[in-house]
């Protein structure tokens, strides 16, 4: 089986992600070559095989149109079966356009390979599809961290220069960097959590109490930070903070693919959620199926006096 | 100026699912239905710019007659008309296929403006915004948490990883895919949920519209096991309480 695989460069800089897309080559055994629009003279990916290089100062790195030519020309050449992007904002960003392109089966956020056959999350993660592409190609994007090599990745490329036309619709005007500033839940021994479960801002206060009880800070997932119950510097979870903490505590959340990527690597996980079934299972260690505006409460309490 | 907004009627996701008889999809009985969450946001922004500008807004749906029900709320919240891509076989037909429904759809119609949602919630993959837009030749801006329009330019932020977000411009004639967070979606007020049974809402069969072949079968659904082997605790909450607080003395360090 051939692979083209396709590495992504933001910021300057080349992303560590390139290594979960030769980790998921490497569970087909399959040979690799790989696409990057990123800057020669810079780092370059460690893997020993042809990488396809255009040139970021031409090309830029947000420039749909240009990357979809470029990445098809490489494709005519090197006739991959499957192509693997990392389900990112760039990935699920081009690899829809490659694919209605070529007329190739896509497969959206590979969480697993199950005989050969990719398997992706359906209904916020509570069920798994697993799927087969109908043609000689298929494109996939995998999830964040689903794979990972055992080894550090190694290895110099061939490099290959390719170039095309650089013209795009979109035209990119500038990064805005992430909300910084007051609290760092990077840095905290315990993050108590709220979901969409808490049901209205005013229980934030039990959420924040049973954090403070146990002498850490309150964070928040997506639904909650969108709905501005919470500032966007406690948001766990992929598009907010990565957390590791020794104690994590999920109010009402239900455990998106999103929200675990930013706490599964926390040492304990306390989950207190009315659905029992809830994907935040998967992650704890203990759950506790109660009503947490019933709950945190009497937790709290019983907490402050110990 | 014409815009499109396209839905998805969906699943409410703290259902209790169940596999369908054929292995390859979920239960559709016994299930409450709802706008797809990413599609409220979708409807909201085009519903603004429509305010804004005048525009003349068409919400489109693919699936069964009970769709209906979902456009209703895209019309009580402020779209002009619905049009109704009638297909029983929708929930089986893959991102290409659903793309190039809409794609038939709206090649002729002269849209300004079409608004997605970035993903579905049941099947997430993300794909039909970014396709139709390849289809329709259209430059497409995907994941957006900010949008402005002046004159004939969309100036939008695209979210991506850790917080960041980058800024980007296109053209109209464009298509964009909207992410959680872009907006306050309105809640449909009692007269104006009136309103909108009097709004058009035309049907059309999917097979008028030629579907595409499909690239993608699904071979089987599954439940994924459950990790991790926790701990559940049930019943009364103070007992509750002092069994996770036992809990956490044994295996932290935090209570000691």
């Amino acid at each position: 089986m051939k692979m083209l695989l396709v590495a992504e460069y933001r910021q300057k800089k080349l992303l560590e992600n390139y290594t979960e897309l030769l980790a998921f080559a490497g569970e087909f055994g399959a040979e690799c070559a790989m696409f990057l629009v990123g800057d020669g003279a810079a780092e370059l990916p460690k893997f020993a095989g042809k990488l396809y290089l255009a040139d970021v100062a031409t090309y830029g790195e947000y420039n749909p149109d240009a990357h979809k030519r470029l990445l098809l020309d490489v494709v005519a050449q090197e006739q991959p079966t499957m192509i693997v992007f990392s389900h990112s904002s760039y990935g699920w960003d081009l690899a829809p356009r490659l694919a209605a392109s070529l007329k190739a089966a896509q497969v959206s956020e590979v969480v697993a390979v199950d005989d050969g056959r990719l398997v992706v999350p359906a209904c916020n993660a509570k069920l798994r599809r697993t799927v087969a592409g109908n043609g000689a190609m298929t494109i996939a994007t995998l999830q964040a961290g689903a794979f990972s090599l055992a080894d550090a990745a190694a290895g110099s490329p061939e490099v290959v220069a390719v170039t095309g036309d650089g013209q795009g619709r979109v035209a990119f005007l500038g990064y805005e960097a992430a909300e910084h500033g007051g609290v760092d839940l990077t840095k905290s021994e315990v993050i108590v959590s709220a979901g969409r479960g808490v049901g209205k801002p005013e229980n934030i206060t039990l959420v924040a109490g049973l954090a403070k009880a146990l002498g850490g800070e309150y964070g928040a997932s997506r639904p909650v930070v969108d709905a501005q119950w919470v500032e966007h510097n406690r948001q766990v979870g992929t598009t907010g903070l990565t957390v590791s903490p020794k104690l994590y505590v999920a109010c009402g959340i239900s455990g998106a693919v999103q929200h675990l990527a930013g706490m599964k690597k926390s040492e304990f996980v306390v989950a207190i959620n009315t659905d029992r079934d809830a994907p935040i299972g998967d992650v704890a260690d203990v759950f506790a199926v109660a009503d947490l505006k019933q709950l945190l409460p009497v937790l709290t309490e019983k907490l402050q006096a110990l | 100026m014409k815009l499109l907004v396209c839905i998805k009627q969906v699943p409410d996701m703290e259902s209790k699912f169940k596999i369908d008889a054929d292995g390859v999809w979920y239960d559709r009985g016994d299930l409450a239905w709802r706008m797809n969450e990413y599609d409220e946001y979708a409807v909201e922004q085009a519903v603004q710019v429509k305010e804004a500008t005048g525009a003349d807004l068409t919400v489109l749906c693919i699936g069964p007659d009970q769709v209906k029900e979902t456009m209703k709320k895209a019309l009580a919240m402020g779209c002009d008309r619905g049009v109704h891509i009638a297909d029983d076989r929708s929930h089986l037909r893959d991102p290409f296929q659903i793309a190039s429904l809409i794609a038939a759809f709206a090649k002729d119609k002269g849209f300004d403006l079409i608004f997605t949602g970035m993903q579905s919630q049941d099947r997430g993959s993300g794909q039909v915004g970014v396709m139709t837009a390849e289809l329709l030749s259209l430059p497409a801006v995907t994941t957006i948490v900010g949008f402005a329009l002046a004159g004939n330019t969309i100036t939008v932020k695209r979210e991506l990883e850790g917080g960041v977000k980058a800024t980007v411009e296109a053209t109209l004639p464009a298509l964009v895919t909207c992410q959680l967070g872009l907006n306050t979606p309105r809640y449909p007020t009692l007269p104006n949920i009136m309103k909108a049974k009097k709004k058009e809402l035309l049907t059309v069969a999917a097979a008028d519209l030629s579907p595409a072949d499909g690239l993608l079968k699904t071979v089987k659904l599954t439940f994924p096991e459950k990790k991790g082997g926790g701990v559940f605790l049930e019943g009364d909450v103070g007992e509750v309480a002092d069994r996770l607080i036992r809990i956490l003395k044994e295996k932290t360090s935090l209570l000691a």
